[in-house]
């Protein structure tokens, strides 16, 4: 840039220098930060110390929401279980599931688009309302699953919703139903990888199953490692379909963290006691993803390492 | 032995053909059983549950459904979907664009620590949010309002600007640097070079937040508190619970409120296809 001393900068150069502009084209985004998302969290972490029922001003009460939770709330500990649980089951299957669907879907065919969108669409509309309460109709006790299984010849007077033991089943199986979308992230993966490796590995004899455990899971673990965080972030935080279908019941064997958590902030509005379970949920999460992360210098092949 | 090959071929096709078939309708057959359902007669439902045929369809339901609750039709719950997630889209897709153009062309001082805030904050969970969030609107009288549900779209999100980032950068720096030469400052060429060409990445973060948006059910839980402010997504929860035995007008609603998702699949298949594939670009 030109220094002319003299003439002292425009408005216009001024705007344009490299230091202001960027600050204002970014202006939204700090703006965003501090007010949606520094100034909630530190609220939150305050809140967390408190008893806050909205309504009359927040009184300081140290520990004692963290003591409550450990000590005397048993639906906290049932909750986070269950969610663990769910965490547990779901994200496995549901990788797995994504995973072997992308890669039979590699195999191009003219009819893979339609396909794709068949396996695509559910995890477009898994999340609404409407999806929730279709889910408890096809389970319900004479809904659909019951009848196909009677046709089957199978037992089909089981009370899907009502039974304990199957009850978070069917929410997961929902969950897993919505597969989609990691799906079309691993099919991007493997079409990445560059046809020459297959080629190669073919004319050294190598196997289809070879092949896959040799170069296409080698080559996918940095997307398996981002869809992993994904979905643990994802089953922690899980809402809706507990609060829609089954409302935590029975037993509370699908009472989710995040739904015991918004019944005794909004219902009975103790914001400060939710508050401290949204902070123990998120170094659980924070926890876990840093496990992931440690774990992933084992697992995980980037190409630059050239390993 | 070459004809032996050619049928080993063709029939390992056509299992794989059939299979797919088969595990396609399995995964659509939900939708369709409830498209079915919401034309069926109730007495039917569940009675005849296993078929998606009827003898006497009729669109009864439809009518009956649309009366809503709460003196309030599904044609205002509709409209007010509509308004949240089409003011939204608009909001998040201007916001994040600007955003990106900052971080992806501009190089100033800071531009890296605000840049992991961001990348940062991506990961951090919502729920925790949801509380401090709750108070903030409510300190600031927007509960009851929809402006919760859209005012934080107009300062961009962290997966849309980085998505719309990634575009920027496969554009030629040449274009800027001949604009500049030209007497183009940042932000005219933001406007007249930039912004034409990142439209197909506009068209995908409007989207994806249009399909948030109105699948939203959190946020008009916590915000949404008069019916005739509801969304589809918080309308269709509270008439299930009021009309418990009208399990026909709750389908027949249901579809309709899928309607505008199926709609953007199929006018937007290809930029939604892209937009999720490079969600894992970042990782």
């Amino acid at each position: 840039m030109v220094k002319n001393a003299p003439r002292s900068l425009t408005l216009r150069e001024r705007m344009n220098r490299p230091n202001v502009a960027g600050y204002v084209f970014i202006l939204p985004f700090i703006v965003g930060l501090l007010v949606f998302t520094v100034i909630p969290f530190f609220t939150s972490l305050y809140l967390a110390f408190t008893e806050y029922n909205v309504l009359s001003p927040a009184k300081w009460v140290g520990l004692d929401n963290f003591r409550k939770m450990f000590y005397e709330d048993k639906l906290f500990w049932t909750s986070f279980w269950v969610t663990f649980k769910f965490a547990l089951i779901q994200v496995p299957v549901k990788l797995t599931v994504s995973l072997l669907v992308a890669l039979v879907l590699s195999r191009g065919t003219k009819l893979t688009s339609y396909y794709r969108a068949a396996f695509y669409i559910p995890s477009l509309m898994g999340s609404s309302v409407a999806i929730a309460l279709l889910w408890k109709q096809l389970f319900a006790f004479n809904g659909v699953i019951n009848q196909a299984l009677g046709m089957l010849g199978l037992p089909s007077n089981q009370r899907w919703l009502g039974d304990p033991k199957t009850a978070l089943g069917v929410l997961i199986s929902l969950g897993v139903w919505q597969f989609g979308s990691s799906m079309l992230i691993f099919l991007a993966a493997i079409k990445n990888i560059p046809a020459s490796f297959h080629e190669a590995a073919i004319v050294d004899g190598a196997g289809p199953v070879r092949r896959f455990f040799s170069i296409t899971l080698p080559m996918i673990t940095p997307i398996l490692f981002f869809n992993l965080i994904n979905q643990v972030i994802g089953s922690f935080q899980a809402f809706n379909s507990s609060y829609l279908i089954t409302g935590g019941k029975p037993l509370n064997t699908t009472l989710y963290y995040g739904v015991h958590l918004y019944n005794r902030a909004f219902n009975h509005y103790e914001m400060g006691y939710g508050s401290a379970m949204a902070w123990f949920m998120l170094l659980v999460i924070a926890a876990f993803t840093a496990l992931i992360f440690r774990s992933s210098s084992a697992w995980v092949y980037y190409e630059s390492e050239g390993r | 032995m070459v004809t032996n090959l050619k049928v080993q071929r063709r029939i390992s096709l056509t299992v794989y053909h059939g299979l797919m078939l088969l595990f396609s309708l399995l995964m659509i057959y939900p939708l369709l059983w409830m498209a079915a359902s919401s034309v069926k007669p109730n007495g039917e439902i569940f009675t005849k549950a296993s078929t998606l045929l009827t003898d006497s369809p009729s669109f009864e339901h439809y009518t009956t459904g649309w009366r809503g609750f709460g003196g309030y039709t599904f044609g205002r719950f509709f409209s007010n979907s509509l308004l949240v997630a089409v003011i939204s889209a608009l909001g998040m897709m201007l916001s994040s664009a600007v955003v990106a153009y900052g971080f992806a062309r501009i190089r100033f001082r800071g531009r890296q620590f605000w840049f992991t805030a961001m990348i940062v904050t991506m990961m951090l969970p919502g729920q925790v949010m949801m509380i401090p969030r709750f108070v903030l609107f409510n300190e600031m009288g927007w509960v009851g309002t929809f402006l919760p549900m859209t005012v934080p779209a107009f300062f961009g999100s962290g997966f849309n600007i980085f998505l719309i980032m990634q575009f920027i950068r496969t554009i030629p720096f040449e274009l800027d640097e001949a604009a500049s030469i030209d007497g183009c400052g940042k932000y005219s060429s933001f406007v007249r070079i930039i912004l034409p060409l990142i439209v197909p990445s506009l068209v995908t973060v409007s989207v994806l937040t249009f399909m948030g948006s109105w699948e939203d059910f959190m946020g008009a839980l916590l915000y949404l508190n008069k019916p005739h402010m509801y969304t589809v997504a918080y309308a269709l929860k509270m008439f299930n619970d009021s009309s418990q035995a009208d399990y026909g007008a709750t389908f027949a609603m249901s579809v309709l409120s899928l309607v505008p998702i199926l709609i953007i699949f199929f006018f937007f298949q290809k930029q939604l296809v892209e937009g999720i594939s490079t969600q894992g670009l970042k990782g």
